[in-house]
């Protein structure tokens, strides 16, 4: 009810005070419709936002480096904006594409289809098997991998571990991450629809950590204490190992262009790739672009 | 215009842009997601079990058996729960009591269901691995979280029903030599049985809303739950755990998801709506 007090028919009615004096609520009133003229320039300032920067979009395995990466960079170029935003890595093609954003970010190679645009690796991610560290288990080859993330083999004590059934743990659907688990370790068989699916690598790690019957995959540079990383097929997940190449399961983190890219692109690009730049990678946990492939120092000319 | 004709025009206008936003969303929701639906076919995207976006597999049997379940589990743990702490504070505290309990239960609803999330996935889900087995992210640790979540609605609804009960079918049962138990149960819960279930189907609609929490503690695994220590994936999460990368066909099939949703909802909300309006005997 509007009033104070307000009760049933013929009783009391008390009106809402102020009623009467008609000259304040008009007043009121015109305050409240200037306030919805105060919401137009909001709408429009944020159509405007690109101007004087370029926008970064695509994987979000890649995003958070990305982040880093610019608030060093924008602290030393006051004069650049850089914006970045998630989406995915074809999400991220499809924006570089239709010219959403002047960058994107990728988690996996090009596909065919994809070749007409430029890609540069900023550096690359290594895809690691992570257990409790109780597991006894100690190795793993890649065939029990695909056996185990595709259910045939559902219980620990099959690949001489202790006799529980393993608990799977998996990224969704669509996830960067989990395209490149596919792909690198599991090929053409599927992940079983029976894992626990969670949404982030550091959501994986918790699982993991708290359970001691668990397995799942996450990058190299979020391994902790609270988890150990397999070796697969005797191989350690080392940046060492993945220097000399006995280590396989890595991905790159790809810059993706339509065109050459612009003067402002270029500075950002060049940072990234500058010692300094990859230095920061690096301590995040990412094998540096030069441990692994030439640099592509082309494009920068 | 007088001053009155116009503010009651404005106000007309606000209210019915309030229920243009709930069109647009809808329209938005059936025009992304029902192509989608065509193309699968109807029978294959509710009936089938495989969901492999990327491949082109759009099942979310899965998903709905697991909302299904999950909400059943929450009512078994809410329902009990809810109605008797309605009748406890309807017939059995002294007032005095009952103003310390209802703002303590307003606190609940109050609570924002990622902290539910965060306290299920801290506490419950290690209690069930280690004492009950699995993984612990379960449809048990689901239902339980649910149903606390779900009182409010239960427990202040039902004492609407009961308080709105003419005093004279309790005073004509106790004169009749009714104990007072006998009063709650026999007349009492009888008579406000629409309001109570009223209650239950809103409860319902909460429970399948729900999307934090469930995200955190159900494990959002697509399979159909087989046992309640098994991981499940409702139709909700389905849409809040996967939307982040979903480009193209999977992003329309989580429109699609909303659809079912959208009905679901339409359902229990109309149900709702026509036992409340029924009173009882």
């Amino acid at each position: 009810m509007c009033s104070r007090t307000l009760r049933r028919k013929g009783r009391k009615i008390t009106l809402p005070a102020g009623l009467d004096k008609g000259m304040k609520e008009r007043k009121m009133g015109r305050r409240f419709i200037w306030l919805f003229f105060l919401f137009w320039p909001m709408v429009l300032n944020g159509c405007q936002q690109q101007k004087g920067g370029f926008t970064i979009a695509g994987s979000t395995s890649v995003q958070p480096f990305a982040e880093m990466l610019s608030e060093e960079y924008m602290a030393q170029h006051a004069q650049d904006k850089i914006f970045i935003q998630g989406g995915g890595s074809s999400a991220g093609v499809q924006a570089v594409r239709t010219d959403a954003a002047q960058v994107g970010m990728s988690s996996r190679n090009l596909t065919p289809a994809e070749q007409d645009l430029i890609a540069v690796p900023i550096a690359y991610d290594a895809i690691v098997i992570i257990v409790h560290p109780k597991n006894p288990i100690r190795n793993l080859t890649r065939e029990e991998i695909r056996g185990v993330f595709s259910g045939r083999i559902r219980n620990w004590s099959e690949i001489g571990g202790r006799s529980h059934p393993i608990t799977l743990v998996s990224r969704e659907e669509g996830s960067g991450t989990r395209e490149a688990f596919q792909h690198l370790i599991m090929g053409k068989e599927e992940i079983s629809l029976r894992a626990l699916v969670q949404d982030s690598n550091g959501a994986i790690r918790q699982v993991i950590a708290d359970d001691p019957n668990a397995i799942g995959y996450i990058s190299l540079g979020l391994v902790n204490d609270r988890v150990n990383a397999l070796p697969i097929d005797g191989v350690e997940p080392s940046v060492e190992n993945i220097k000399n190449k006995r280590y396989q399961f890595i991905r790159p983190f790809l810059f993706i262009f339509k065109h050459e890219p612009q003067e402002s692109e270029k500075k950002f690009l060049s940072y990234i790739l500058s010692i300094e730049g990859q230095k920061i990678l690096v301590h995040e946990g990412l094998v540096s672009v030069a441990s692994i492939s030439t640099p592509p120092t082309g494009i920068l000319k | 215009m007088s001053k009155e004709k116009f503010i009651e025009k404005i106000l007309l206008f606000i209210a019915l842009s309030s229920i243009a936003i709930l069109g647009l969303i809808a329209f938005f929701i059936f025009v992304e997601g029902v192509p989608l639906i065509w193309k699968v076919g109807l029978q294959k995207f509710l009936l089938g079990d495989r969901w492999f976006p990327s491949q082109g597999s759009f099942g979310v049997l899965p998903m709905i058996m697991g909302s299904f379940l999950v909400t059943l589990g929450a009512l078994i743990v809410g329902v009990p729960l809810g109605v008797s702490c309605a009748v406890f504070l309807c017939e059995l505290t002294p007032p005095t009591f009952g103003l310390i309990i209802r703002p303590m239960i307003q606190l609940l609803a109050a609570i924002p269901s990622v902290i539910f999330g965060f306290w299920g996935l801290i506490v419950l889900v290690p209690l069930i691995r280690e004492n009950l087995g699995g993984p612990g992210l379960s449809v048990l640790a689901g239902s339980l979280v649910l149903g606390l979540m779900i009182l409010p609605t239960i427990i202040s609804i039902s004492e609407d029903a009961l308080r709105a009960l003419p005093r004279t079918f309790k005073e004509g049962a106790l004169s009749l030599g009714a104990t007072h138990w006998q009063t709650i149960w026999r007349v009492l819960l009888p008579a406000a049985r629409s309001g109570i279930v009223a209650s239950i189907i809103l409860g319902m609609g909460r429970a399948i809303g729900e999307t934090m929490a469930m995200i955190m503690i159900l494990g959002n695994a697509v399979q159909t739950p087989l046992s309640i220590l098994d991981s499940a994936r409702t139709l909700t999460t389905n849409i809040g755990i996967e939307m982040g990368y979903a480009t193209g066909d999977h992003r329309q099939a989580l429109f699609a998801t909303g659809v079912i949703l959208f009905f679901i909802i339409m359902g229990l909300n109309s149900l709702a709506l026509i036992v409340s309006r029924r009173r009882g005997p």
